[in-house]
This record gives structure tokens, sequence and C-alpha cells, in this order.
């Protein structure tokens, strides 16, 4: 491998699906499979192009279904593995990114969400998966999901969804958008040694898999990859902190699926991350995404004016901030919910806030178009009256 | 209770995996030990694979028996899986042991695309004609007019020819045998994971309690003896035209060709890539 090639130090001007490949690049990821989808297209393309000269593979899948199935698989085999899609991909996806979850397979799912519902508008950004990532699968489980908010970001937060990824042997979402991932905005690429890269503990030998544990710990079970002679046994059925499938016991059953939720929710400081500006506030503009942007510029039109206007963002969006949410509802009179949708979050943030001040939520203007930060002012304007 | 164990299972088997799920009379049983003798003949090691197996009874060959790395996948999927574990661990045998429902029907189309790729995996699927694990259902599998629990005026639809089809989809290896023939479906296998390609090793194999019961053949005996009597060599059927082919089962190696083979080319290419500098 030559490290020159694999990070692109220095500034450039390029789309947020580009700035997506080459934080994955960064990342240390050698195994992609996707299928062609818009407006996500561009990320599969890049890496079709950049991984076989940093030693990595790109395998174009025959459906979404194919595409996680192989970098799960691949994950397994000890590759850092990702796949890209849009939400239609993620739906054909659930069942087997329940199978990432319940086999804790370490893995990063990039979403460049568009507008739905159904075949909807390809090339229209919308938040319109923020809820499916977290409960589309079935059964009970956390994920993890980070919401960029420009093309910098699907930099830097690429790189930061694999080192979650390895260091809690979790799928981790990137929830970009369709305006996002073809917006051109300087991105800049640090040098390599300023780059964290976090990898995998890997499982020890044992003479059965019954003396070691190599699932369900909540400070997380070194991974037996294959091929190392470590005989993992690894299966989505119910199964044992050992892998053993048990479908008779209720405690194996109470453990299958608690221990990876308190996984995620055990460390969820080290995970969420929120910008808050709300010193002195009496309204706060809640966000995550590119809304976030419309949500700044509403806030310094309303600051200009004199009104107390601040912002909370979600940058991890899965697991919910709730403790933060909960933190700025209580110092505040009005929470306003922005979403480019129709108000995914909003019960979320809902029912940590709703006890302490007044929510409401406000979409954009259109549906199909980004909020105008002057309807957003006009709205502040309406609710403080 | 004493019970004396097979040699293959002492050296091959979990050694704390002391029950089997099958039914008695159960085909499952000689396809494992095909697979366990080829291995077993070829000299390899259990460490020289990984095991990928989908949904249904036969799923359940190498997972939780097999003392190897097994990864035991959603329905329908253990190809595509097996894909992303042969592309990262060029240097590993990957074995997809799997039913006719899981990888003809819901995962069909993984199926035909991992045989167009020519992917170096050996597949032996066991097609035993029904869905057994959920009570004896329709497969794509089911010849015509046999009477099942979702079919019970008779099957209407046509059933697939499976090696064929896999042959048509561009696999290096194909063959067909049924569980009379445990002697030559072990050499398919051994051939299967020799060749560097697509294998396919199709395991015609008897469901006593579902496909048996459905089809009024009887038990595993009378399946059997079924088999005996309606498998023709394939050297033999090229001879014989529809009519007479009526009701047989075609036996034997299908396809057995060298071609171009995608883990080997993704090691040559990477290789290319990142030595000129």
């Amino acid at each position: 491998m030559h490290p020159n090639r694999n990070i692109l130090t220095g500034t450039h001007f390029e789309m947020g699906n580009w700035a997506c490949t080459e934080g994955a690049i960064a990342a240390g990821c050698n195994f992609a499979a996707g299928y062609p989808i818009t407006p996500a297209s561009e990320v599969a393309n890049f890496l079709a192009a950049r991984l076989p000269e940093t030693g990595g593979t790109f395998l174009q899948t025959e459906d979404e279904i194919s595409a996680i199935c192989s970098a799960i698989g691949a994950s397994w085999a000890g590759c850092k593995a990702m796949t890209v899609t849009s939400g239609p991909g993620i739906s054909l996806m659930q069942e087997s990114i329940g199978f990432a979850v319940a086999t804790e397979t370490p893995l990063v799912i990039i979403d460049v969400q568009r507008f739905g519902p159904s075949t909807g508008v390809p090339s229209v950004g919308l938040a319109g998966d923020i809820v499916q990532v977290a409960r589309g699968s079935h059964g009970d489980y956390q994920i993890i999901a980070l919401c960029p908010e420009r093309p910098q970001e699907m930099f830097d937060l690429t790189i930061r969804a694999f080192n979650l990824a390895e260091t809690y042997r979790v799928p981790v979402f990137v929830m970009a958008d369709g305006f996002m991932g073809h917006m051109r905005e300087q991105i800049m690429i640090p040098e390599e040694d300023q780059i964290e890269i976090k990898n995998r503990k890997i499982a020890q030998p044992a003479a059965t898999v019954l003396e070691r544990q190599d699932f369900q710990d909540v400070n997380v079970a070194p991974m037996p990859v294959f091929g190392k002679g470590l005989k993992a046994h690894v299966t989505s059925s119910c199964h044992d902190e050992h892998g053993m499938r048990n479908l008779s016991d209720p405690e194996v059953m109470h453990r299958y699926t608690m221990r990876p939720i308190e996984k995620i929710l055990q460390h969820r400081d080290d995970i969420v991350r929120v910008e808050v500006d709300c010193e002195n506030v009496t309204v706060a503009l809640v966000s995550c995404g590119t809304v976030s942007r419309c949500a700044r510029a509403a806030a310094q039109l309303a600051r200009a004016e004199g009104l107390q206007v601040g912002t909370l963002r979600l940058q991890t969006v899965w697991p919910f901030a709730d403790r933060e949410v909960r933190a700025v509802a209580e110092k505040i009179d009005h929470m306003l919910v922005l979403e480019n949708n129709t108000g995914q979050l909003y019960p979320y943030i809902k029912a940590e806030a709703a006890h302490a001040c007044r929510v409401s939520f406000l979409g954009p203007q259109t549906l199909g178009q980004i909020h105008d930060p002057k309807y957003i002012l006009g709205h502040i304007k309406e609710m403080i009256q | 209770m004493t019970v004396s164990a097979h040699p293959l299972k002492e050296k091959y088997a979990r050694s704390h995996i002391k029950r089997t799920t099958t039914c008695p009379g159960c085909g499952i049983g000689t396809v494992s030990q095909a697979i366990l003798r080829a291995i077993d003949e070829l000299g390899l090691n259990m460490d020289d694979f990984v095991f990928v197996s989908g949904i249904g009874c036969s799923a359940w060959i190498p997972s939780p028996f097999y003392n190897a790395d097994t990864l035991h996948t959603t329905h329908g999927r253990p190809i595509a899986f097996a894909t992303g574990v042969k592309l990262g661990l060029p240097d590993k045998h990957v074995m997809v042991v799997s039913g006719d429902g899981d990888l003809t029907a819901i995962g069909g189309n993984h199926l035909i695309h991992a045989a167009r790729r020519n992917i170096d995996l050996t597949v032996v699927l066991v097609n035993n004609g029904i869905y057994g694990m959920t009570g004896g259902q329709t497969a794509p599998t089911t010849p015509r007019g046999i009477k099942t629990i979702t079919s019970p005026y008779g099957a209407m639809e046509h059933d697939f020819d499976i090696s064929p089809m896999v042959v048509a989809a561009g696999a290096s290896f194909v063959a067909r045998w049924t569980t009379y023939h445990p002697r030559q479906m072990t050499r398919s296998i051994k051939k299967g994971i020799q060749k560097k390609g697509f294998s396919l090793i199709e395991a015609v194999s008897q469901c006593p309690v579902q496909y048996g019961r459905a089809s009024k053949l009887g038990g595993a005996v009378d399946m059997l003896k079924y088999f005996k009597e309606s498998s023709i060599r394939l050297t033999k059927a090229r001879d014989m035209d529809e009519a007479q082919l009526q009701g047989k089962i075609i036996v034997g190696e299908f396809c057995d060709r060298e071609k171009a083979e995608l883990s080997e080319q993704w090691v040559r290419l990477r290789c290319e890539m990142t030595e000129d500098e």
C-alpha cells in the first residue's frame, strides 16, 4: 500500500460524494460493494477507481441486498468494509443490516438520501431515511448514525464512522443527502499523521469457542475474524456469547437483544456529538444535516434583529442525543425543530423537551426545497409573539 | 447410552456439538459426509475453509457442526456473503452449503450472478424439492402435479432445472448427483473445491418427512430406490428425447471448463496498481 496515494493531503474543490470517498480511503477502507443509485452513485464510481490503487476491492453487485451482504462477508474476512446507497437501497438492505447488528459486524453504510416515498425524486435531497436507519430492520436494536452538513464533513464523518464501527463492532451510517453529495465546496484533507485511525481488536485462538467470548460484551468482544484458524461460529439466529445458537433459553434471548443495545448506550457519551450555540437565548433551532446550515443562517438573521435565537445541531443523530436536547430545553422558552421531511425526529425531540418548553416543527416551505432562512425567521417571529 | 462417533466427526466437527437437527431418514447426513470425505481425501484442513450457509435444513450442515469458520446468514443470501468473504480472503476455500429454496427461490439472483462472475466458490446445493423446515411448501424445484401444503390441488408451475441453468449462467464446474450416488458426489465436490472458479454440486436429496409424504414416494429407503431407478447419466441422456426423459433425474458432470476467475483477477489488479511506484 502507498500511504501517499491513500491520503490526498491538501485543499480541494470537490463534491461531497468525492469527499466521502476520500474519507473512506483515508480511514483504511479496503472493500466496498454497491449498486448504482442516484444521488449516491458517484461515491461508488470514485471508489471503483480509487480502491484498486490503494490495495482495495470494489464489487458492483446485482442489487443492494447483495451489496450489504458481501460487505458484511468482507468485514468478517478482516476487511474495513462499506456500502453506499440511497433510500430505496436502504429499504432493500434492512434485513441484513439487522444481521450486522446481531452478529456485531463493523461496517459503514453511506446513505446519500433522496426524496421519497418510493422512487420519488432521485436527485432531490430529503432527510427521508432518518427513522428507517434506526428502526427499519425488524426487532429491537440501537444504531449509530452520523449526520454531516457539508462536503467537508462527508470526509470527516466518514472517517469517524469507520472508527466507531471498528471500535464498537457495529454498522454505522453516514446520513448525507443529494444536495450535500452533489454540492461542491472547499475540502481540506489533513496530513496523514493528523488523522486518527482505529482498528478492531482481534480474538485469540482457543481450544473451542466455548472458551472464548466472541459476542455480547458491552465493552466490545474482540472479533474472531475469519481465516485465522479461530473457528468462529457466526449466526444471525439467537446466540450466546460464544456465538452458539440457542433458541430455547429466554436468558440467552434477553442478552442477545440487550447486550448490543447496551454496548451502544453505555458508550453514548463517546458517540454522541452535538453543536450547541444556545447561550442566553429563548429560542433554539434544532436540526441535523443540510438543514443545520439554514438554521444557523436564520439564527444570524434573528440575532441581527435583536431576537435571542440559538441553534442545537445533532451531528450524531443516533443514538439520540436525549440528554443534550433536554439540557437545552430546560433553559429556553421555545424549541423549533427544523427537518427536511415531515417531522421524523420531531417526536423524539418532543419527548425530551416538551416538559420544559414549547416545541414545534417546521419543514421546508415546500418539500423538495431547502429551508429559506427568511421563512424560518418569519416562523420564529410568529412563534414568540 | 454410549454412542460411537463417526471418525469424520471426531476429526472435523465441533467437539461440543452432540445432536443434529435432521429428521430420521434425511439425506443431509449423506451430503455432509460427502463434503467431509472430499476435504479429507484432498488432505485439506478445516482452517483452509470458510463455510457459509443460509436458512433451511441443509444450511445446518456446516453450522454449528463443522469445526471451522462458519457464517450462517440471512435467508437466500449466503452466496452474496460468501462473495465478500472470498474477495477478502482469496487464499481460502469458501464453500456455500444451502438448499434449493434458499439458493434458487429467494436467493436465485445471487446464484446466477455468482456463476456469471465466476468467483471461486464451491456451492453444494441440497435439492430436496420442497421447503422442509417450514412444513412442506412448494419450492421452485417441486415437480408439477405434486400436492404440497401450499399446492393442495397439485403444483401448477414448472420447476427449475438447476444445474443446466447454472451452466448457462457461466459456472466453471457443475455436477448433479443424488444421495444414492455418495461416491460420485464426493468426487465432484473434490473437483469443485479444486476448481478455480464457480462450482455447483447439486445434491438431489430425500426429505421423507415432507417430500416423501407429498409425492407419495414413501420413506427414505423408497426415495433412495426411486433415485436409483430414475437417475440417468448425462452421457446417456443426450441420446434420449424429451418423452423418454420425463420424470428422470439426469446425473453427471454438466460442465468443467477454464475461465477467468474473479478473486484471482482482483489479486492481480491490486498488485499491478500498487507495485509500480
